[in-house]
């Protein structure tokens, strides 16, 4: 059951890069576990270790100390496009990252990332330079992601603020499932299903183990 | 008074709405629901530490595809989390009454090529599967996107899930497509058009001669690729293609039910004068065979071109082509035509079905592949592998010096031990080329069959027109 969620302060980590697709995030040879622990340690992984399994030298962002602990990532354009593994938002919540802002996400990642209290924060490109430019300057200054005031405090005390799914937004806050809230809808899911038949029976015939 | 026209994506959205809170997304019924040994583990487990049975397991089927080994079946499974993942899909199935289409059934495969093949993929539908490609389905006009696992969860308890409707991208391909170009190179050519982020928030729907022209098999490439594209799903309209590759399939409506599934389908195409959140019209006369020479499907350019400079990008853009030639080993300015390569691998949910090896075939017929070139065919399924063997493709591939495999996603994914090695070159009939999806440190081009297939021939990049035509002349390989 996921835990509520109001806002967070920390120090950001920058990767200046467009179109981090899911495989860098959590390459597919992590896929193979059949739970969701220790995918911290997968996180870009290839980015931070040699095909020889060596620590890349200078070390990969996440790998930089300075980052250890940090819990916001400002990325490029088209965050977590590719695969659907929401092993991508479990790798990066496993890490520590709660907050992820870009000028745009691929959909399947987005809602991923909702559903495991991942914020993906959307910022105009223009806003996105202002910041980029920010951490630049200030490469150690603290934001606060307030998810509740639906706003960004930067460390000159400056906001912003950000639109998210108003549903997922009430979900995140509360800490409330959304399979119990569908759940709870089930006498319209049997209405709809008495006027609506099953288009097929996938268990016809088939025996095959 | 006259209904509003609507799109194909609106009709279907329409007929599987069920509620809606104020402000919060629709309850969408889902159809069917497929299900692989990747994604969907930890969903089962919700559903037991909620106390939860799987609500409609007779609209559910389950195959093992991705990290099963595309060797001698028989032989035992060396990768300890390999064969824990597909003992425990199969336990999973058992404990939930889910068909499954596992190791030794003669249907399985990989997900997106056995949906289709036995006829569960009908048009009107809504399709969902912890799988990106399950854009793949939406070939027979049915909505079908990819899902993440606390997504799967909600299926499989609820039958259900909370959606957005998507916007509406009209994708229009006219013309016709010259001889050696082929669906494959429609979506490439999209994606290199729009970028890789250029469909995000929208469903394709693919119109045009072009796309009228295509059977389903290459419908199927074209909608596979939505994704790359950023849309979730891709869909095209059903017609006389659709219902011909549909009928007598196992799992189609049969006798009265046919005929009534028929009718209802063919109401779905959109109506005229319905409109589209956004349009693309693109020439299907003019398209080359394309190839991807950078890291990502958006890189990708007609196989008579050069590989572009960073230096005439803006900045944000110049480091991502500067990186991606970096990881590539590629310099600007060269041609993509005539790069060297030590792998091929024709197969995928992309081009693994029964067209794609016949496409290979034909172009591998009479000829041998290249001197060191490790040449990989994966049939899609069990189904393509016999259907494919009963016409005699195996041998050509097999005489052509190409290995002849197990069904399974294989190279597609490198997580069955079909892999790239680091710095190796391989072209790819699959659908990524991003860094490491097919081996670590590995170097993907993404091509149709028949450029792959030539490309075997020659050992380097090679536009098939060169070749196609030419069967059993093998001087016309030697000339190139
Ligand atoms: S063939 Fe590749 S893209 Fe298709 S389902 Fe398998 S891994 Fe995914």
């Amino acid at each position: 059951m996921p835990e509520p969620f109001v806002s967070t302060t920390s120090r950001v980590i920058s990767i200046p890069r467009a179109n981090i697709d899911t495989d860098q995030i959590c390459p597919a040879r992590f896929l193979k576990i059949t739970d969701k622990a220790n995918l911290a340690d997968a996180l870009f992984f290839d980015w931070r270790f040699t095909p020889d399994g060596a620590r890349r030298v200078p070390p990969s962002f996440i790998d930089e100390p300075v980052n250890s602990g940090r819990q916001i990532l400002l990325v490029g354009d088209n965050f977590g496009s590719g695969s659907s593994r929401e092993h991508a938002p479990w790798a990066l919540r496993a890490w520590g990252i709660r907050a992820i802002v870009s000028t745009s996400f691929a959909d399947i990642f987005k809602g991923n990332s909702l559903k495991n209290a991942l914020l993906p924060i959307v910022v105009t490109p223009e806003r996105h330079a202002v910041l980029t430019a920010l951490l630049g300057d200030n490469p150690d200054g603290e934001w606060t992601v307030d998810l509740e005031a639906q706003q960004v405090t930067l460390p000159d005390g400056s906001t912003f603020g950000f639109e998210l799914d108003p549903f997922a937004r009430t979900m995140i806050l509360a800490g409330t499932d959304e399979v119990g809230y569908v759940l709870g809808q089930l006498p319209a899911i049997e209405a709809w299903e008495a006027t609506h038949p099953a288009r097929v029976d996938t268990r016809e015939g088939v025996t095959a183990r | 008074m006259a209904e509003k026209p609507r799109t194909l994506l609106e009709k279907i959205w329409d007929d599987h709405f069920v509620a809606s809170d104020p402000g919060a997304p629709a309850i969408l019924a889902i159809d069917l629901h497929l299900v692989h040994e990747v994604t969907s583990p930890q969903a089962f487990t919700g559903l037991r530490s909620r106390g939860l049975k799987v609500r409609k397991p007779g609209q559910t089927v389950a195959t093992a595809d991705h990290s099963i080994p595309t060797l001698d079946p028989s032989l035992p499974i060396l990768d300890e989390l390999a064969r824990k993942q597909l003992a425990q899909i199969e336990e999973n199935c058992r404990e939930f009454g889910i068909p499954f289409h596992g190791q030794g059934s003669p249907t399985r495969g990989i997900v997106h090529v056995i949906g289709p093949e036995l006829g569960l993929t009908q048009p009107g539908m809504t399709i969902v599967c912890g799988d990106s490609h399950t854009a793949t389905h939406g070939a027979f006009g049915a909505l079908a996107f990819g899902i993440g696992t606390s997504e799967i969860e909600m299926v499989l308890a609820t039958q259900t899930l909370l959606q957005r409707q998507p916007k509406t991208f009209r994708v229009q391909i006219d013309g016709r497509l010259q001889p050696g170009v082929g669906a494959k190179d429609i979506i490439l050519a999209l994606i290199a058009r729009i970028g890789v982020g250029g469909g995000t928030g929208h469903v394709f729907e693919f119109t045009g001669d072009a796309i009228r022209a295509l059977s389903m098999e290459e419908r199927m490439t074209v909608c596979n690729m939505s994704i790359e594209g950023g849309a979730r799903a891709g869909l095209i309209a059903p017609d006389e293609t659709t219902f011909a590759y549909l009928a007598g399939r196992k799992f189609a409506p049969q006798g009265a039910a046919w005929d009534d599934a028929v009718a209802r389908w063919r109401k779905l195409p959109t109506d005229a004068g319905a409109t589209y959140d956004r349009t693309i019209v693109i020439d299907g006369d003019r398209l080359e065979p394309m190839v991807t020479y950078g890291t990502n499907p958006g890189m990708g350019l007609p196989i008579s071109g050069r590989i572009p400079s960073p230096a005439d990008l803006e900045p944000a853009a110049r480091e991502d082509l500067e990186r991606a030639l970096a990881y590539m080993g590629l310099q600007p300015g060269a041609s993509i035509a005539g790069q060297k390569l030590d792998v091929v691998f024709i197969g995928s949910c992309t081009n693994g079905r029964i067209e794609d090896m016949r496409a290979a075939a034909s172009v591998l017929r009479g000829r041998h592949v290249a001197e060191g070139l490790r040449v990989l065919v994966v049939p899609g399924s069990q189904q393509v592998k016999k259907q494919a063997e009963s016409e005699g493709l195996d041998s050509v591939f097999k005489a052509a010096g190409a290995e002849w495999r197990e069904s399974g996603c294989s190279m597609c994914i490198a997580m069955n031990g079909d892999q790239l090695e680091p710095g190796e070159y391989g072209i790819s009939t699959s659908n990524r080329n991003f860094q490491g999806r097919q081996g670590k440190g590995g170097r993907s081009f993404l091509a149709s069959p028949l450029t792959a297939a030539a490309s075997a021939v020659t050992g380097v990049i090679t536009d098939p027109r060169t070749l196609v035509g030419a069967a059993s002349q093998p001087s016309a390989v030697e000339a190139h």
